[in-house]
């Protein structure tokens, strides 16, 4: 266990100290959740509608921006050797590691939620359910953009196939992060969609880790 | 049983054993498929609402079974290759992602060539059209991700675990899509009511059956081939392949690629 | 466990064989220098012995402990962003070890107080080499297998390399090393094992 922590603190030391890297997903979701009342007209009722996709699918981009390199450092400086050898489990480590990369580039993402909720048009209701959505669904999309790192980082050829991995596993939680939105500002329960999020984490939280471990191994080996 | 498996797995019995039967498979699934074309557009009636286009479903059901079949059996085939580290298995497991992307596609095209005359649009977000996309990213996911990596063995194994997570996934976005939208007609065959007491007319069930039938005979013929290809390719150095691939006597008869290590291998003549 | 036997070890690096039924044994308090061409196999054997890669078959007997044996690869393992103090630090934790006085380790390997709390993306190739091998001076274990551990380090470097060695194998540990130069310092009990002669 101590040894996760230490995963943990190092990425948040390294991530102090290259400060570009983690804010770069952030501004990006910023511009994204700009960019989209541009490309639509200004007081438009779709734009309600369509928040919650649009801070649901930025939120996703963002992660699959900050999640890239997430293992090429540690492959490259021989760290990643280091800790497939080290006596603690590869799957622990690598899920302290997701951890701190959640922590660093979702959860501020999370917390400015409302705040972008508030400003496409979404009535309070609905921006806490926004929240909610997001708090459950984005470890999902963190862990799974950490699964596909674990598959690409042994390729030389990688390249763009990351967004390809990526997507279609994280269909489900686009589905119903969006539904619980789309839910509440109908005037609908949220739960079922909120629920499905939670049963969507605990997979997530329980077996991704595993697949990435497994995966990595092979990449090295 | 056990000894037969083991006796199967090793490539070169592998290929021998594949080389016997996939042309079995081959031909009974065209003839199947001739058979099921042949009553399905011509001896079978038109269906009451739906007129002609009704007899797409003799290409589109089979396609959309086994694009979901071949996801299946690739992931068994990951989990084989990643517990029992089986080389036959990660032959598997790449061999048969492009043909079930091929199926994937075939299964949307037709959905969507249905969907224009009776929903009146070639493309909706019905469930089972978005998750049947989905499904054909997630080929194509394994299929790139092969392709990213230059050693054969590193890749299968890469793409196993791709696979084997997939698989959870799969019913996961089915379920999903369907919460989240559905118009798709019920499915007519799959249900043990439906079995007990049909639902279609036998004119129209028959041909659909020898269909899916040949579909599947034929999946096996291409799988069964494209495996003896990634075989031959992955133990290109072994001597049982040289044997099969170039006669004794032409001149050029050497290892495809000799790196370094090759100077050591006892198989060489 | 005195004996690290190898018995007809077969490894591949994708479809290449690089050993191919390679046998011998090491006992404590002796180096084995594994020399051979590029691509002989020296790095697969070593990262087969410490578990980061699988063997085809063969057996090695005992397969030393994560607890009993330090790796330091071709890659120094450093994070260029923490100072070599941090980076030093962080490996104890991840393998569950108590370091006592960390610096005293960096200092042993010739880094001194500057050069521990820089981040060690600013330290020259010799100084990040010394600050990979300050783990071997760290935390005392028996089996040391270092995959070129000599590059990149200058003349008093060398001499600092021979004298850890030198008290490594005096205390029973062993060696087990590739490197395309000699290793520096009296070695009596220094063994060879070239990979490109192996059959």
């Amino acid at each position: 266990m101590s040894a996760a922590v230490a995963v943990f603190r190092r990425e948040l030391r390294i991530a102090l100290r290259r400060r570009a890297e983690w804010v770069q997903p952030l501004v990006f979701y910023g511009i994204v959740a700009l960019l989209f009342p541009l490309g639509i007209a200004p007081e438009s009722p779709a734009l309600k509608v369509f928040a919650p996709a649009i801070i649901w699918v930025g939120a996703l981009l963002a992660a699959l921006l900050g999640v890239e390199r997430l293992f090429r450092a540690d492959l490259d400086d021989g760290s990643l050797e280091q800790m497939l050898i080290a006596d603690a489990p590869l799957a622990l480590l690598i899920a302290a590691k997701l951890a701190a990369q959640w922590l660093l580039t979702a959860a501020p993402l999370v917390l400015a939620s409302p705040l972008l909720g508030l400003g496409l048009g979404l009535e309070p209701g609905p921006v806490a359910i926004l929240f909610w959505s997001l708090l459950l669904g984005t470890p999902t999309l963190i862990f799974t953009g950490g699964f596909a790192a674990a598959l690409t980082v042994g390729a030389p050829r990688a390249g763009l196939m990351l967004p390809i991995l990526v997507l279609p596993l994280m269909t489900p939680a686009v589905i119903f992060g969006g539904g619980a939105v789309r839910a509440a500002a109908a005037g609908l329960p949220p739960d079922a969609p909120l629920y499905f999020l939670g049963a969507l984490l605990a997979l997530s939280l329980t077996l991704l880790p595993m697949a990435a471990a497994g995966a990595l191994r092979n990449a090295l080996g | 049983m056990w000894t037969w498996f083991h006796r199967l797995a090793s490539p070169p019995s592998f290929y021998r054993f594949a080389d016997r039967l996939a042309p079995w498979l081959l031909v009974s699934g065209l003839l199947l498929i001739g058979w099921a074309v042949w009553l399905g557009l011509f001896v079978a009636p038109a269906d009451y609402q739906q007129g002609d286009a009704f007899r797409i479903i003799y290409v589109h059901v089979p396609a959309a079974a086994l694009s979901l079949s071949i996801y299946t059996a690739m992931s068994v085939a990951g989990a084989i290759a990643l517990i029992w580290r089986m080389k036959l298995a990660e032959v598997a497991v790449v061999s048969a992602a492009p043909i079930g992307a091929s199926f994937t596609a075939l299964a949307l095209v037709t959905g969507m060539l249905w969907g224009k005359p009776t929903w009146g649009a070639y493309w909706v977000w019905d469930a089972r059209l978005t998750s049947e996309l989905v499904l054909l990213f997630l080929y194509l996911g394994v299929i790139g991700l092969q392709q990213a990596y230059s050693d054969a063995r590193m890749a299968a194994r890469a793409c196993a675990w791709l696979a084997l997570v997939g698989v959870v996934n799969v019913p996961i976005v089915h379920y999903s899509v369907q919460w989240w939208n559905s118009l798709h007609q019920g499915s007519t065959l799959l249900s043990a009511e439906a079995i007990a007491n049909p639902k279609m007319a036998p004119s129209m069930l028959k041909p659909l059956l020898l269909s899916m039938a040949g579909n599947y005979l034929f999946f096996g013929a291409v799988w069964l081939r494209r495996m003896q290809n990634g075989v031959l390719l992955r133990e290109r150095r072994a001597k049982w392949v040289r044997e099969i691939a170039l006669p004794a006597d032409l001149p050029n008869a050497r290892p495809l690629a000799g790196g370094p290590g090759t100077a050591k291998r006892g198989d060489r003549t | 466990m005195s004996r690290l036997e190898v018995h007809q070890l077969v490894v591949s690096r994708g479809d290449r064989v690089v050993l191919d039924g390679l046998s011998f044994s090491v006992a404590a308090g002796e180096v084995l220098h594994i020399l051979g061409r590029n691509g002989a196999g020296k790095t697969s054997l070593l990262e087969v012995l410490c578990g980061l890669r699988r063997a085809d078959s063969g057996r090695i007997a005992p397969q030393p402990e994560t607890r009993e044996r330090h790796w330091v690869g071709h890659k120094n393992a450093l994070n260029p962003s923490l100072s070599a103090l941090e980076n030093l630090q962080f490996w104890a934790a991840l393998n569950g070890e108590r370091l006592d006085d960390p610096r005293a380790a960096l200092a042993a390997v010739g880094l001194l107080k500057p050069q521990q709390n820089r981040p060690s993306g600013q330290l020259s190739t010799g100084q990040k080499r010394r600050a990979a091998l300050a783990r071997l001076v760290a935390v005392p274990r028996r089996w040391w297998f270092l995959d070129e551990p000599l590059a990149g380090l200058d003349v008093q470097g060398l001499a600092l390399f021979a004298e850890l060695l030198g008290r490594h194998l005096a205390g029973g540990g062993a060696v087990l090393v590739t490197s395309h130069q000699p290793l520096p310092g009296e070695l009596p009990s220094l063994r060879h094992l070239d990979l490109s002669a192996a059959a």
